[in-house]
């Protein structure tokens, strides 16, 4: 069972809806003992760093989350969910996130000079793979996926790093290591590309 | 590369996809779901959805095609059209949709723009103007439907916009908008310039050469067309292989 983890950001159904088309049995859920019986976990989520941390310690799924990530469970973060995998973000403020992974969440607008570019990195960029992760199995190197935010992992720990988008300078648009994987864009919002990084998460990861 | 998007739009009302002139005179132009699932084949990078459906009372049917076609394509999708409160747009991303638009609210209630963004996320809040040339390099904004004329800038309206929150401008020129001569490339250009948030241009697509003619020359980060695609004039692809031969980024 895939239990795609709702902590109040935004619909889920996008999701659970491309899930579906690899798994009959992804459910939506923010209980302990159905996150404790998954398989895999789906964290995604749209909207700010700091509510979506705060969402999660009031339903305590924070704790959950990396208590079953540490004891193996593989999870697949999503944009926002991406984020919360990281030790803090620097979002309209300075907040702590789940630790599972090495980096901060910082804004472009402290790190792109070219002032042209619009913000938020909004559309289909393109993916450069720099570890042969299985969560790109059959992907095609340049493959266009869809982004939309304003803040970007800086991480030193280049091995984590699965793929790298550029947009004013090269960042990490996704991460795999070892149970633990993450996009920063919208797998189920990317078309044939996306859906096919979700049968990769469900068959191989 | 960040690819230039292409995104048709599909005006609905009563559940119905139609198209009308310079804003008036209404044609059929099919069943909203099966419209987008056309434009996901043809590898649409976005689809938006405006709801120009007379009755408030009638509206709970665009939630129900949202729902219904986000179920369907794998793609961003945007929602826009009559909508007033905060309520509106958490009932339209519940219901599936990515991007929330808002138009004549925004200019009548300005501090919705901030409360909706702080709320959902810039990411989510597209503000849709529509522009008409009053004079040179001047453009007004219009509301309700291009009905009335407020005097505002379009510039410095696009700006406040921004200031407030909004995550993208569909810009519209009212102009050029149904009659596919092309796109008014001053406008979009100006507001492009002078926002630096992304900038959706619509208005005026007769041929593929519009389209790139907005992304190059006007500066626009997406184009949209809907009478072209809608008809079958033009697919998305044809659109696409123009970009690419003219060098524009493109997925």
């Amino acid at each position: 069972m895939i239990a795609i983890i709702d902590y109040g950001m935004g619909n889920l159904r996008s999701v659970e809806t491309a899930f579906e088309k690899y798994s009959d049995n992804v459910v939506i859920t923010d209980e302990a003992s159905v996150i404790h019986s998954a398989d895999k976990l789906v964290l995604p989520g749209v909207g700010a760093f700091r509510d979506a941390i705060d969402l999660l310690q009031e339903k305590g799924l924070d704790k959950i989350i990396c208590k079953e990530v540490k004891a193996g469970k593989p999870i697949l973060g999503i944009c926002l969910g991406f984020q919360l995998l990281f030790n803090d973000s620097f979002e309209n403020g300075h907040y702590q996130g789940l630790g599972l992974l090495d980096g901060s969440i910082v804004s472009f607008k402290d790190y792109i000079k070219d002032v042209k570019l619009k913000i938020p990195h909004m559309g289909w960029n393109q993916l450069s793979f720099s570890n042969s992760s299985k969560l790109f199995n059959n992907i095609p190197i340049n493959s266009h996926v869809y982004f939309v935010h304003t803040y970007f992992l800086k991480t030193d720990n280049n091995d984590i790093v699965a793929a790298t988008t550029n947009y004013g300078l090269e960042f990490p648009s996704a991460v795999a290591y070892q149970n633990i994987y993450g996009t920063q864009f919208h797998p189920e919002k990317s078309q044939s590309v996306g859906l096919k990084i979700v049968e990769n998460f469900i068959e191989l990861c | 590369m960040l690819a230039k998007r292409i995104i048709p739009c599909l005006d609905v009302r009563d559940g119905r996809v139609v198209k009308g002139v310079n804003f008036v005179g209404i044609r059929d132009a099919g069943d909203p779901v099966e419209c987008a699932i056309k434009y996901d084949a043809q590898g649409a990078d976005e689809l938006i959805f405006l709801d120009i459906t007379a009755s408030h009372e009638q509206r709970n049917i665009m939630l129900e095609v949202v729902a219904k076609t986000v179920e369907q394509v794998y793609m961003p999708v945007t929602v826009g059209g009559g909508v007033r409160t905060i309520d509106d747009i958490r009932n339209l991303l519940n219901a599936g949709a990515d991007k929330v638009s808002i138009n004549s609210a925004a200019v009548k209630n300005p501090e919705i723009i901030n409360q909706a963004s702080q709320r959902f996320g810039t990411q989510c809040i597209v503000v849709a103007i529509d522009a008409k040339q009053v004079a040179p390099n001047r453009w007004n904004v219009f509301i309700n439907g291009g009905r009335i004329d407020t005097e505002i800038d379009v510039i410095q309206w696009a700006k406040e916009v921004v200031n407030r929150g909004a995550g993208e401008i569909l810009l519209t020129s009212m102009d050029s908008d149904g009659v596919k001569t092309g796109f008014d490339l001053e406008l979009c250009a100006a507001v492009s310039d002078a926002v630096c948030v992304p900038v959706i241009a619509s208005g005026g697509a007769g041929n593929a050469q519009h389209m790139a003619d907005a992304l190059s020359k006007g500066k626009a980060d997406a184009a949209l067309a809907a009478s072209i695609f809608h008809f079958g004039e033009l697919t998305v692809d044809d659109v696409r292989q123009e970009l690419k031969k003219q060098g524009i980024a493109t997925r």
